[in-house]
């Protein structure tokens, strides 16, 4: 299907750009080689703004606005780096990292993690807050992968590629603030899910060690995500 | 120009980032000259000297020991070096924190044992309840994460100090490393 679309121009960090209406400021900071941190967006699922970490500035605004999930408008002017977005950032990278029990050099994505390569980028060489050490399990029940709630960071990409590209919707959220936790079907154990396919999507689409493939030692859980960029042109073009 | 005075500590780690100071092999004589190794679990000297300019630190703060330990040596460091992430974010020793201190004892020292059960309490030093990094308990100057940091990226930073300038660590090493 071809819609009609219109051009908006804008500014980011002082750089004039021009870019469809249906595009949103991450795209454009994305094809213009201009780094935004991000975690929960991810390339051919909804956006949903849950990570808070691609937060940009934009002028005539006095809210910070999530590059993700803001769509591009004519005339508007984006700053992406200033000394407060950088603390923002960082800040909630760290209290992502005492949120729950990381512990890097015993990880089966050590060296392959987002969230451990972004807080490299940031700066990040240690963390202020204190850390929370809470008690939490492990789901090994499924045959061939598993869930580390020690690992996980509520981006939602396992429930969103699980809703929107497998179409079995095996995921989902249980509890509030900092107690939530991703759960399988209604928080049963995963082996025993009835509505998964064993498709391994959401292990794939998992920025962090949180689900892994079972078998994988430290270091060793390297995530493919080529697929999905694919498979959502393939479903525009025949839909 | 007198030489400076390093020490490097030992608190809860498994020796790892010491082994890596060691692999600095021949860099170690260039350390050598512009400073003197006044404390280290690799010299014979039991009480941490006043007067240390650099100490590098490798372990979590995990028992009462380790609690007097760096309390002494934050007094008579100027730059205190969290090395390694144990040091940095309490790593693998904080793996217990998640369970309560005596669970992790009757597992190690009841549970699992058939010969004399009990938890030791001669000449060990009590374990605090938690583990913890050691900024927690006391200021940090320097941080250099890794498990272990690479000998290169310790030379770099111990370089930098010596020479009176601050380490820029996170190109080098992160998290894990
Ligand atoms: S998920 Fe990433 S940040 Fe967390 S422990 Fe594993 S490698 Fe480190
Ligand atoms: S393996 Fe596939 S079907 Fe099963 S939970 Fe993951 S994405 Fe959903
Ligand atoms: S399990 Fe992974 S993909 Fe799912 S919410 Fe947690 S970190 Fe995100
Ligand atoms: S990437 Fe925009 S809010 Fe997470």
């Amino acid at each position: 299907m071809i819609r009609a679309s219109t051009i908006k121009t804008l500014k980011i960090d002082d750089r004039d750009f021009s870019a469809r209406h249906d595009e949103t400021i991450l795209d454009v900071a994305r094809q213009n080689g201009i780094f935004i941190p991000k975690i929960c967006d991810l390339k051919g699922l909804s956006p949903v703004g849950a990570c808070r970490l691609c937060l940009v500035e934009v002028k005539g605004s006095n809210r910070l606005l999530p590059a993700c999930s803001t769509l591009v408008e004519e005339g508007m002017e984006v700053t992406t780096t200033t000394e407060r977005l950088q603390r923002y950032r960082r800040n909630i990278l760290e209290l992502l990292f005492t949120e729950r029990n990381h512990v890097c050099s015993v990880c089966v994505s050590n060296g392959h993690c987002e969230l451990q390569t972004l807080a490299q980028k940031l700066d990040i060489t240690h963390v202020h807050f204190r850390y929370r050490y809470p008690n939490l399990d492990v789901d090994a029940s499924h045959d061939r992968f598993s869930v580390d709630h020690n690992r996980c960071i509520l981006c939602s990409r396992c429930v969103r590629v699980c809703d929107e590209i497998e179409g079995a919707h095996t995921w989902d959220f249980m509890g509030r603030g900092i107690e939530s936790l991703v759960i399988t079907d209604l928080a049963e154990p995963w082996g025993t899910s009835e509505t998964c396919t064993g498709c391994g999507k959401c292990v794939h689409v998992c920025p962090t060690g949180a689900l892994f493939e079972k078998g994988k030692s430290v270091a060793e859980m390297l995530k493919r995500r080529e697929f999905l960029p694919y498979l959502t042109q393939m479903r525009e073009e025949h839909s | 120009m007198s030489k400076l005075r390093l020490a490097t500590v030992w608190l809860d780690g498994c020796s790892g980032c010491h082994m890596s100071f060691l692999d600095l092999d021949e860099r170690l004589l260039a350390v050598a000259e512009k400073a003197d190794l006044v404390y280290s679990p690799l010299v014979d000297q039991k009480e941490f000297p006043a007067g240390v300019d650099i100490a590098l630190v490798e372990g979590a703060v995990s028992s009462e020991d380790d609690l007097h330990k760096i309390q002494v040596v934050r007094a008579r460091t100027r730059i205190l070096v969290s090395l390694g992430d144990c040091a940095v974010t309490a790593n693998v020793p904080s793996m217990r924190n998640k369970f309560p201190l005596q669970m992790s004892l009757d597992r190690a020292y009841k549970e699992n044992v058939t010969l004399d059960p009990g938890t030791p309490t001669q000449g060990v030093p009590a374990l605090l309840e938690k583990v913890r990094p050691i900024h927690e308990v006391v200021p940090v100057d320097v941080f250099i994460p890794g498990c272990p940091p690479s000998a290169d990226t310790i030379f770099y930073a111990v370089s930098e100090l010596l020479e009176g300038r601050s380490p820029d660590l996170s190109p080098r090493t992160r998290f894990g490393a």
